[in-house]
């Protein structure tokens, strides 16, 4: 029936109420957006909170808007909001093909990208499109906001640079003045509810560059700037993408576990790093499509 | 304990509730809704589906305050005038065989027909995934909602 062990329950009208009751509240406050993975959490009862502070009344966080040049997503967008998001399609193209592979449609009908990122679990859909993407996560607290970039935003597995009495309202992407295409690719047992036993993001952009990001191959998703300087130098072509991929076993340090070997880990990383990159320039020959 | 009020199948209703309580429970065994089921208590299953304000979610995550003033809709709702036409066709189609999986199936198929009348297959995949069956093996379920959905 209930959970063995009570909590209060807020659900503030303002953005300031929310910061206030962090404030007081410090460590004992648990933000509750989409709550897939909260309520998981609390079943298993890792860390028991004083109180749920439900940010679901707060209009402004559910926002999908575009200002100053940068594509802003709130936090209270689920995936299945990511899917319908024709902005997210054309200037935020890998996030968009992650959301629609994340759990299942009861899932991201409820779970949000923030929450995601904010969950940090090793093996998050979120993570490589939006270090692909460049995107800046966005913190508020009674002092101010702060800005993380999403690249030193994960710290470890189920931790993130997340402050006490902070808030992430959202995460914003800058918007490409150079024309670029990219690809997910996630390795999963079957659609529908999997998670990513390894997953590979990748930016490609009309003048050469190539932005690469996998998760669920160690404790935080990263980049690989020494794949990207290797695209820089050699180029992104059949030969280079090989040597890529002969390079991965000194870039990303996969582990057993209950989804997959580390060795079958390590070869499907290559194999998706080469679909990935090639999906990525094909999708960037399509004359009328600008697409992150 | 703290009241809260909701509408569930098209009746305005309250109940008393605790914050820790899960909603899959309250409607259980508080309200008498008894198609939301549990079968993992992860949100992998699906059996807990229901329709919260039209959307397909997992009533096992969701804690029953944060309801309050919304629209509900279990099985029970949606064939409070008899059974829909998906409904029947999946009966034509023996696509189920215990019924666990039957509520979630038949409500992530509806929030898909309601936006999305004539669905592909892929769809129909789609949609549905995330509800596991281990009985009849999904291809039934899928002709079924093929057969309620095309175009006559």
């Amino acid at each position: 029936m209930a959970l063995p062990y009570e909590f209060d329950y807020a659900k503030p009208a303002s953005l300031q109420d929310v910061l206030v009751l962090l404030a007081e509240k410090g460590r004992g406050a648990r933000i509750l957006a989409g709550g897939t993975d909260l309520a998981n959490e609390l079943k298993q009862g890792f860390r028991v909170p004083d109180v749920l502070i439900d940010i679901k009344g707060l209009a402004e966080l559910q926002k999908i808007e575009i200002r100053d040049q940068r594509l802003s997503i709130g936090a209270l967008v689920t995936f299945s909001d990511i899917r319908l998001s024709g902005v997210i399609r054309d200037h935020a193209y890998v996030l968009y093909e992650a959301a629609g592979l994340v759990a299942s449609p009861g899932v991201r009908n409820r779970a949000t990208m923030v929450g995601n990122i904010c969950s940090a679990v090793a093996c998050m859909d979120s993570a490589s499109p939006l270090l692909v993407h460049n995107a800046m996560v966005h913190c508020l607290s009674m002092e101010g906001e702060r800005l993380v970039p999403v690249q030193k935003w994960f710290v470890d597995n189920r931790k993130t640079l997340i402050k006490e009495k902070e808030l992430v309202t959202h995460v914003s992407i800058p918007l490409s003045s150079v024309k670029c295409a990219g690809a997910y690719q996630k390795m999963m047992r079957y659609t529908g509810e999997d998670l990513a036993a390894a997953n590979v993001g990748v930016l490609l952009f009309a003048d050469g560059r190539c932005h690469v990001a996998f998760g669920s191959v160690g404790p935080t998703p990263k980049r690989s700037a020494k794949l990207e300087s290797h695209f820089k130098t050699k180029g992104v072509n059949k030969g280079s993408i090989e040597e890529a991929c002969a390079m991965l076993p000194g870039i990303i340090k996969p582990i057993s576990d209950v989804r997959a070997s580390k060795e079958y880990r390590m070869h499907m990383t290559k194999v998706m790093l080469e679909r990935a990159v090639i999906q990525a320039i094909d999708r960037l020959k399509v004359p009328t499509l600008i697409r992150g | 304990m703290k009241k809260i009020s909701f509408s569930l199948n098209g009746e305005q209703r309250f109940v008393y509730i605790t914050p820790n309580e899960i909603l899959l429970d309250v409607l259980r065994y508080k309200m008498g809704t008894k198609s939301p089921k549990c079968g993992c208590d992860t949100g992998d299953c699906g059996a807990c589906t229901i329709l919260l304000n039209g959307k397909a979610v997992r009533s096992c995550l969701i804690f029953a305050v944060e309801v309050e003033s919304q629209d509900i809709v279990t099985l029970e709702g949606i064939s409070r005038d008899g059974l829909t036409p998906l409904q029947k066709a999946l009966i034509e189609h023996n696509a189920f065989q215990c019924g666990y999986c039957a509520p979630g199936m038949i409500l992530s198929a509806t929030e898909l027909i309601n936006s999305n009348p004539h669905p592909g297959e892929e769809e129909i995949k789609e949609a549905i995934s995330g509800n596991l069956c281990r009985c009849t093996g999904y291809q039934p379920v899928i002709d079924a909602i093929k057969h309620a959905t095309k175009k006559h």
